[in-house]
């Protein structure tokens, strides 16, 4: 069984290829360069070192979001296009819990932090069988910070954003707060296949239908439903 | 008796996905296009990430209908061609990342295809482009005066100052409370036989192939303000004609003087605005009365698609450019020649 993984969500960029359970190749880099021009040479120049071709690859697994939109959007085309047009399954896999997954023998509770501006970040609260104590989603800080605070156990923090929110973890956690030395901070394409390996594998079918898990509707479409709202109120 | 040379084109720069499969570049063998019209209505005009979360959606599906038009497979293919730029940043890129993968994956070369040397190869899919050609290039993102000594040899002479034809349309459909997208609705408007509104002609310098049209938004926007003012009844049929008028016999004049001034053999129209039915008969009425063979392509074709884009790609295939694997979207990418 031959797969392999993308990540593309935010500025990271990484690319494995995994063959009978064993990692052959991993590629991952948190240079800033846009996925659209590194991520297709990255995946050609991984299975050239794991001398593999494209048409022997059998399932194509893909961090879905949240995340960067355009960062998401990149790898999701890419693993949609490749896993369509050579008719093999496509498995998604949370952006977030995969670098929940580089703090997996953790005793404790994993935080993920991707930054969403305007102290709101893109997280969840997974335990450390990477089962969802908070689901993933766009919350305010504080508002994982509280969740947080009513648990007993330590919780690590991973992801290359966190430091942006140290300050604001220590002052509600304390010492139950761990921060996760900084190579379990990017997100590894083979956590990617090691999560989706987990998952049944869907029919090619539903390939055309795999979308991103934005976790948040557009501006555009946020600042459309409040005006229809003020109409609505308008009109009682 | 040498092979046919299959090429399947790829279009997102806007709000239509779209894929199609052109034989020798300028048979259409199938030819798909999504449109977003509807998800962008409300907004009043297109939002840039919702276009790209449809883009997402609809690619791998519109690859497959056009390949199953054609009754094709990924061998039959000889290049992938697809919109590199210019335009939205964000939509370019679902195109582009798809079109990467598909050629990868199925080990054949990679052609990126600038939008409107796309839109003038249109043509080609209709009639044989004749050299030296004009084209005028005219779209909700472009007013363009294209001369092509030969294929792939872009001479920008002219080109707007400030908004393009399509985008006035836009803005003046906009004061007149008129659906998105409003160009057609002032074309419909203008052509209820309404008296028009006399608007100015922005002619710029005497010997310029440039175009300026917010000026005239601006008239339009004043003379709706004064009647408002004087509580008269605004006929929207006589400002939409009268809004027309002033930018078809601008677009008209310069290109017959450009086509004069070069000696062209053909004169082109591209690009959506080029859907026109106001547009497109005062440049067929004045080209055949100057006895210039002009062309305009069926109105598929003049709004945005895949299959001009796969005709312009055959050309540069032909002519061995090849994009590589790193290739990335061109919000503003300028015309460029093919040698
Ligand atoms: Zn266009």
């Amino acid at each position: 069984m031959i797969w392999l993984g993308i990540d593309t969500s935010n500025v990271p960029l990484s690319i494995a290829v995994v063959k009978d359970n064993q990692l052959l190749v991993e590629w991952t880099s948190s240079i800033k360069v846009t996925h659209s021009v590194g991520a297709m040479p990255a995946v050609e120049e991984a299975l050239k070192q794991a001398n593999i071709n494209p048409g022997e690859i059998d399932v194509i697994a893909v961090a879905e979001g949240p995340g960067s939109y355009t960062g998401v959007r990149i790898g999701v085309t890419i693993a949609k296009t490749l896993a369509w047009t050579l008719k093999i399954p496509l498995v998604g896999v949370s952006s977030l819990q995969t670098i929940a997954g580089n703090g997996l023998l953790f005793n404790g509770l994993i935080c993920p932090i991707m930054d969403a501006r305007r102290d709101n970040v893109f997280s969840a609260i997974y335990t450390n069988d990477l089962t969802a104590d908070l689901p993933d989603g766009h919350y305010a800080i504080e508002t994982i910070l509280e969740k947080l605070a009513l648990k007993q156990e330590n919780v690590l923090f991973v992801g290359k954003d966190v430091s942006i929110h140290w300050q604001a973890i220590q002052r509600v956690l304390g010492d139950r707060a761990i921060r996760a030395p900084f190579y379990l901070d990017l997100p590894k394409a083979s956590v990617v296949i090691e999560q989706a390996m987990k998952k049944p594998l869907p029919s090619i079918e539903e390939t055309h239908h795999f979308v991103p898990e934005y976790k948040r509707i557009t501006e555009a479409e946020t600042n459309w439903l409040a005006e229809q709202q003020k109409v609505g109120e308008s009109n009682d | 008796m040498s092979k046919d040379q299959i090429i399947l084109g790829i279009e997102t720069s806007c709000d239509e996905t779209a894929a199609s499969i052109v034989r020798n570049g300028c048979e259409i063998v199938s030819n798909v296009v999504a449109s977003q019209i509807e998800s962008h209505k409300r907004f009043g005009g297109v939002v840039p990430e919702i276009a790209s979360r449809h883009h997402v959606e609809q690619m791998t599906i519109v690859i497959e209908e056009a390949m199953k038009q054609a009754n094709m497979q990924p061998s039959d293919l000889d290049a992938v061609a697809v919109t590199e730029g210019p335009g939205l940043v964000g939509a370019l890129l679902i195109g582009i990342n798809a079109a990467k993968a598909f050629a990868f994956a199925n080990q054949l070369p990679l052609v990126g295809v600038h939008h409107i040397a796309g839109h003038i190869y249109a043509n080609q899919l209709t009639e044989p482009m004749q050299f030296p050609l004009l084209a005028l290039v005219v779209s909700g993102g472009h007013t363009e005066i294209v001369l092509m000594p030969d294929h792939g040899t872009f001479k920008l002479i002219g080109e707007t100052r400030d908004d393009a034809a399509g985008e006035a349309y836009d803005k003046v459909a906009r004061v007149l409370k008129l659906p998105y997208p409003g160009g057609p609705h002032i074309d419909r408007l203008a052509h209820e036989g309404v008296e028009p509104i006399a608007f100015p002609r922005i002619w710029l310098e005497e010997d310029s192939y440039d175009f300026s049209f917010s000026g005239l938004k601006s008239s339009v926007i004043n003379y709706m303000h004064n009647a408002e003012q004087r509580g008269e009844e605004i006929k929207p049929q006589a400002v939409a004609a009268g809004f027309q008028a002033s930018v078809v016999e601008v677009l008209t004049a310069k290109t017959l003087r450009a086509a004069k001034e070069y000696k062209v053999k053909q004169v082109i129209a591209a690009g959506g605005v080029s859907a026109n039915k106001g547009l497109r008969k005062s440049l067929e009425d004045t080209f055949a009365k100057e006895g210039i063979p002009f062309n305009v392509p069926p109105l598929f074709l003049c709004t945005d698609n895949a299959a001009m884009i796969a005709a312009a790609g055959s050309v540069m295939f032909e002519k061995g450019i090849i994009s590589s694997m790193s290739m990335n979207g061109k919000p503003g990418m300028t015309l460029f020649d093919w040698n």
